[in-house]
């Protein structure tokens, strides 16, 4: 069964096209590796799969609310404790099990402390915890292990194995070798070229 | 959408300041007034209404630019957007968040600050009804401010110069309202508009700031 | 052959630039030629000499008020079929129509000094377009303040969309808030004391020259801001190659 299916997607930044042709589809328990150097549009092409920006051209085929994105900034308010956060992110998805979450970050004791005492790998790894909460198959990752130390990225590799093993599917851009049996797509042949006039992104390109 | 609610009232009862800090400005002003235009009651009775009001005008705008802004900051926004509840719904209850922890305070204090601009008695009953006719308006129409400056700098400025011309009409009935309250004259017209203007902007202005946030968010 | 071929900015370019000298040429005959026939006409038996602001002043108010309804009508032609020279039209249209009201609101004052002994007045029509000028400064300061064109152009769309209503409503909140002494409209709603028409024709002349001045400034506008989304595109393409 395909979870995500893109079809010769172009996508925009600041009304240039950063990437252009990408095409692939992902399947219940398969995991995708972007990779890509920096400004390629990686994070651009990941918000645009998870509905934040509309595609310049081609198509995004997925089931409805399945979704689940993660990037930079983990959405946490420093205000309420541990459990806090990922009870109210549980509520607002409509899901999962909170401890088994906690848990699974390795998050169990720190489950009462307000999230602004947290490290950033702490707030991280809270972030990571609210996946498992979210109950969406498919998983879009923007640099999920920024700031996590190795014995994180080995949990954190689990938890997407586990993720994977339920017939969940997971789309991530990184730079490190998670150990994930994944496919790899470089993003890299697929820069928009700089003659995209029959391609317009747009007004700007259309007529200069 | 009741759990999105309840995080935003405890987030503002622990962050401090978002139910106080509204009240304390507004009386804060109400004690500024006086200085500026003489302690008389000849002075002050006329124009208390029009204080009152802009006062609680003021105060709401104080906190408008928290509504997105820092949702947006830390994430939290992109993820409200990917999640199954509607963008719409989430403006509105934001807006309702924000007006349970500004303009129920204000209407609350209300009163008392009408005491001390030496309001008469008879025009509180319409200072509270104006109040609480209007300012789920002053909420509303800030929540659509607050999401098309959310993602700018130099938003704050820009907020109020977007938001303030929106509460003309409400400001107007609000005031008239108190205003023939305290001269018993006939008060149905302008209870009639306000509340058409609030129930107006309620059912409307919650697809414009998501319409706006959608845009903010690419 | 259809309307929106004009939204294809090549074509918008193409047609405007043969237009505008043409529209230029009849926006400085008509407002010379009404302001100077205007400056001619006989002292009014009650205003005396300060009746011939009224070319400046009806003029650039009902521009104020068209060129908002114009924005209007662009932003909501961008938000539903997405062209861009829409968009860009009501950017361009903005700064005109923030400075009709400026002159509308100074000659006012100028006039209503004389007349009714004040420089200003909380009359409705007075705080009408003082209103109509905040929300022009708020649009044109949302326009300034994003940097992505397309979600400026969003964004200010769905602003006018708002605005309008809120202008509208402000209008009527206005009339019911404060009885004025501004006299009724100039033209059309004076049946029972119709301007003669020693002024009346000149008027006409000054209303069509406002209303070609502010398309021609509006088409010079336009064409700047596409040639300047034009240069941004070739630099960053420069940037990129």
């Amino acid at each position: 069964m395909s979870l995500l299916a893109v079809h010769d997607l172009a996508v925009a930044r600041g009304g240039l096209r950063t990437v252009e042709g990408v095409s692939f589809t992902l399947d219940a328990g398969q995991a995708l590796i972007l990779r890509g150097p920096n400004g390629i549009g990686k994070t651009t092409l990941l918000r645009t799969v998870a509905g934040l920006q509309p595609p310049v051209t081609g198509r995004i085929e997925m089931p409805d609310d399945a979704v689940a994105y993660a990037a930079h900034a983990d959405g946490l308010k420093g205000a309420l404790s541990v459990t806090e956060n990922l009870v109210f992110w549980a509520q607002v998805f409509g899901g999962g099990d909170v401890s088994a979450a906690l848990a699974a970050m390795d998050l169990a004791a720190l489950a009462d402390r307000p999230a602004a005492a947290l490290s950033a790998g702490q707030k991280r790894r809270l972030g990571l915890a609210r996946l498992l909460v979210s109950r969406r198959p498919l998983w879009v990752l923007d640099e999920p292990t920024v700031s996590l130390d190795a014995a994180s990225v080995a949990r954190f590799a689990d938890m997407v194995r586990g993720h994977l093993a339920q017939g969940g599917a997971a789309l991530i851009a990184t730079h490190i070798d998670l150990g994930l049996d994944a496919r790899v797509l470089d993003l890299t042949p697929f820069r928009a070229r700089a003659d995209s006039v029959v391609r317009p992104a747009g007004f700007n390109e259309a007529f200069a | 959408m009741i759990a999105l609610l309840r995080r935003d009232l405890r987030l503002a009862v622990r962050a401090g300041g978002g139910f106080g800090l509204g009240v304390a400005f507004f009386l804060i002003l109400c004690a500024l007034v006086p200085f500026g235009v003489g302690p008389d009651t000849a002075a002050l009775q006329p124009i208390a209404a029009g204080i009152l009001w802009l006062g609680a005008l003021l105060a709401c705008l104080l906190s408008l630019d928290r509504i997105f802004a820092l949702d947006h900051e830390d994430g939290s926004l992109d993820l409200l957007a990917t999640s199954p509840l509607p963008l719409e719904g989430a403006v509105a209850v934001k807006a309702l968040a924000h007006w349970i922890t500004t303009g129920l305070p204000l209407i609350i204090a209300a009163p008392l600050f009408g005491i001390l601009l030496h309001l008469p008695g008879a025009a509180i009953p319409a200072l509270l009804v104006s109040l609480l006719l209007g300012t789920p308006a002053l909420s509303m129409l800030g929540a659509f401010g607050a999401a098309v400056t959310v993602g700018l700098r130099r938003g704050g400025l820009l907020l109020s110069l977007l938001v303030l011309p929106l509460y003309i009409p409400t400001l107007i009935f609000g005031t008239e309202m108190i205003r023939r309250g305290q001269e018993g004259g006939d008060m149905a017209a302008p209870i009639l508009f306000l509340a058409g203007i609030t129930a107006g902007v309620l059912a409307v202005i919650p697809f414009a700031a998501a319409a706006a946030l959608r845009v903010n968010l690419r | 052959m259809s309307i929106w071929e004009y939204a294809n900015p090549v074509k918008f370019m193409r047609t405007s630039g043969a237009v505008l000298p043409w529209v230029v040429a009849g926006a400085v005959v008509c407002t010379v030629t009404g302001l100077v026939w205007g400056f001619l006409t006989p002292e009014d038996y009650r205003q005396g000499s300060t009746v011939k602001i009224v070319f400046l002043h009806v003029p650039a108010a009902m521009m104020a008020i068209n060129i908002w309804v114009m924005m209007l009508v662009a932003s909501l032609i961008w938000l539903i079929r997405r062209h861009h020279v829409s968009a860009l039209a009501a950017k361009a249209a903005a700064p005109i129509g923030a400075v009709m009201t400026v002159i509308g609101l100074i000659t006012g004052a100028v006039w209503g000094q004389p007349m009714w002994g004040t420089w200003w007045e909380w009359d409705p029509r007075l705080t009408s377009f003082l209103i109509l000028l905040l929300f022009y400064i708020g649009y044109i300061a949302l326009w300034s303040a994003v940097e992505d064109p397309d979600s400026a152009a969003d964004l200010t769309g769905v602003l006018c969309l708002v605005g309008s209503v809120f202008a509208l409503l402000s209008r009527y909140a206005v009339f019911f808030w404060n009885q004025g002494l501004h006299q009724g409209a100039s033209l059309s709603v004076q049946s029972g004391e119709r301007m003669s028409a020693v002024y009346r024709y000149p008027l006409y002349l000054t209303m069509l020259g406002f209303g070609l001045l502010f398309l021609s400034l509006m088409l010079v506008r336009t064409r700047t801001e596409i040639r300047r989304r034009r240069l941004a595109a070739l630099q960053a393409r420069e940037m990129r190659a």
